[in-house]
């Protein structure tokens, strides 16, 4: 069993590799459109009036109380019935991005208000608009505090990109899935792809970890 | 809306799976999750790598491909069993430190003032640190639960006839509405994510250790 999974990793790796990369730009892409539209959710709960506070938790409760897979046969096999037709890459990239999006939000959301209220009033005092205030004194210190759960956040979309396969975008899981219905390996195949994934997401916790030991705000939350 | 109304019944059967599916996965993985902690805390030295070693692995897998690796081990398991044993051990890894956290909370002092009294080490743990311990982990048990609620959707990949199966077969046989039906999907499971929660809410007041902190009454509702 074990020399033949070796046997069939040196046959397939660069296939599966090739599906991995894949895997990483459909993440990172997700991952940083979603960092945009959360942080603008985030804004509109926090500081925005009564209309966009409720438009932004409405979105953000649909689509944490619904599963991503459901979102994504909405956008793929849903949306063709009112004339959009999408391909499956965006199908899942848009799933995906506005999926990622309402839990970014939320996250932005606790580290703005971690930051104490005062000093907005000081930037105001100071002569700073709100937005400047925002933008100068809030946002550099929440987007450091918010780089922990965040980074949970881009392992979780890390694994989930993962759903792509079932719409039939060739990531990981879609390219596994063809070698596998070629040589009907499967469990082998998929165990190779489990490794895969491991050493992706134990990379990226790593790097994320030392990201955030990098931009900690000094004197600001738990030292390492 | 009349296509929803007749196939209310397969929804509801459908519905009534992913809820037995979500009942297995959190049995599953509070159980193995509560063992797993307790021997990262307690256990002896090789226990508490080769637990940590498991918990890593487990949490680095995404449940699809744990979901069909457990599908093609070489036994023909039932796609229920195949969706509870995936799940439930992906969950496990999850709630192992959920739990671990809320014991490392729990003061050791505690713990040597039960073996002052001469309680053994099993016995302070079952009777003095796990009481507090679980009561504490329910605030986030309760996003776990919620996160689970989501993934159960994951089982229609086995084959499991859930929610998304059933859409699926009616999508099938009319030929279309498939906006309508994975919509409906949505709704019932963002009902069941809602109601799930709120059930987590009335257990955390009944089980409240008094004189601990409470967490802050949830606004109900938008």
């Amino acid at each position: 069993m074990f020399r033949e999974i070796i046997s069939l990793a040196g046959k397939y790796l660069p296939e599966l590799l090739s599906g991995a990369s894949i895997t990483l730009e459909l993440t990172a892409v997700c991952v940083l459109g979603g960092l945009l539209l959360g942080l603008l959710l985030a804004l509109c709960r926090v500081y925005g009036g009564k209309a966009a506070y409720a438009v932004s938790t409405a979105y953000i409760e649909i689509v944490r109380g619904t599963p991503l897979l459901v979102q994504l046969f909405v956008f793929y096999y849903g949306l063709p019935d009112i004339g959009i037709v999408l391909p499956p890459l965006l199908a899942a990239g848009l799933a995906m991005a506005l999926n990622t999006a309402a839990y970014q939000a939320e996250y932005i959301r606790g580290a703005i208000q971690s930051i104490p209220r005062g000093q907005l009033l000081a930037a105001k005092a100071l002569g700073m608009t709100w937005a400047q205030g925002i933008l100068h004194v809030v946002l550099p210190q929440a987007l450091r505090l918010v780089i922990p759960s965040w980074s949970n956040e881009l392992i979780y979309m890390l694994k989930y990109s993962s759903l792509a396969f079932i719409v039939g975008v060739p990531e990981l899981m879609g390219r596994a899935n063809l070698i596998a219905s070629r040589n009907f390996k499967y469990f082998e195949i998929y165990l190779l792809v489990a490794a895969i994934y491991v050493s992706i997401v134990l990379l990226a916790a790593r790097g994320l970890s030392w990201l955030e030991g990098k931009l900690r705000v000094p004197g600001l939350g738990a030292s390492p | 809306m009349e296509l929803v109304l007749r196939e209310l019944p397969g929804f509801l059967q459908g519905t009534a799976a992913t809820v037995e599916v979500l009942l297995g996965v959190m049995g599953l993985g509070l159980f193995s999750g509560l063992g797993m902690a307790v021997l990262q805390v307690y256990g002896p030295h090789p226990a508490r790598w080769a637990v940590t070693a498991i918990e890593r692995v487990l949490r680095g897998i995404p449940p699809i491909v744990l979901l069909l690796l457990v599908f093609y081990l070489p036994w023909d398991l039932p796609p229920l069993l195949v969706a509870v044993l995936a799940l439930g051990s992906c969950s496990a890894a999850y709630q192992s430190q959920i739990f671990r956290a809320a014991i490392q909370s729990v003061d050791r002092r505690q713990l040597e003032a039960a073996f002052s009294l001469g309680m053994t080490q099993g016995q302070a743990v079952l009777h003095v640190v796990l009481p507090q311990a679980v009561r504490r982990a329910l605030g986030p048990w309760s996003n776990e639960l919620s996160s689970q609620i989501k993934d159960t959707s994951l089982a229609y990949i086995v084959g499991v006839v859930e929610v998304l199966r059933q859409a699926r077969y009616v999508i099938a046989y009319t030929y279309g509405h498939a906006l309508l039906l994975y919509g409906f999907c949505a709704l019932i499971y963002f009902g069941l994510t809602r109601a799930g929660n709120a059930l987590i809410y009335r257990l955390e007041e009944k089980l409240w250790v008094p004189g601990f902190e409470r967490r802050a009454p949830e606004r109900h509702g938008w």
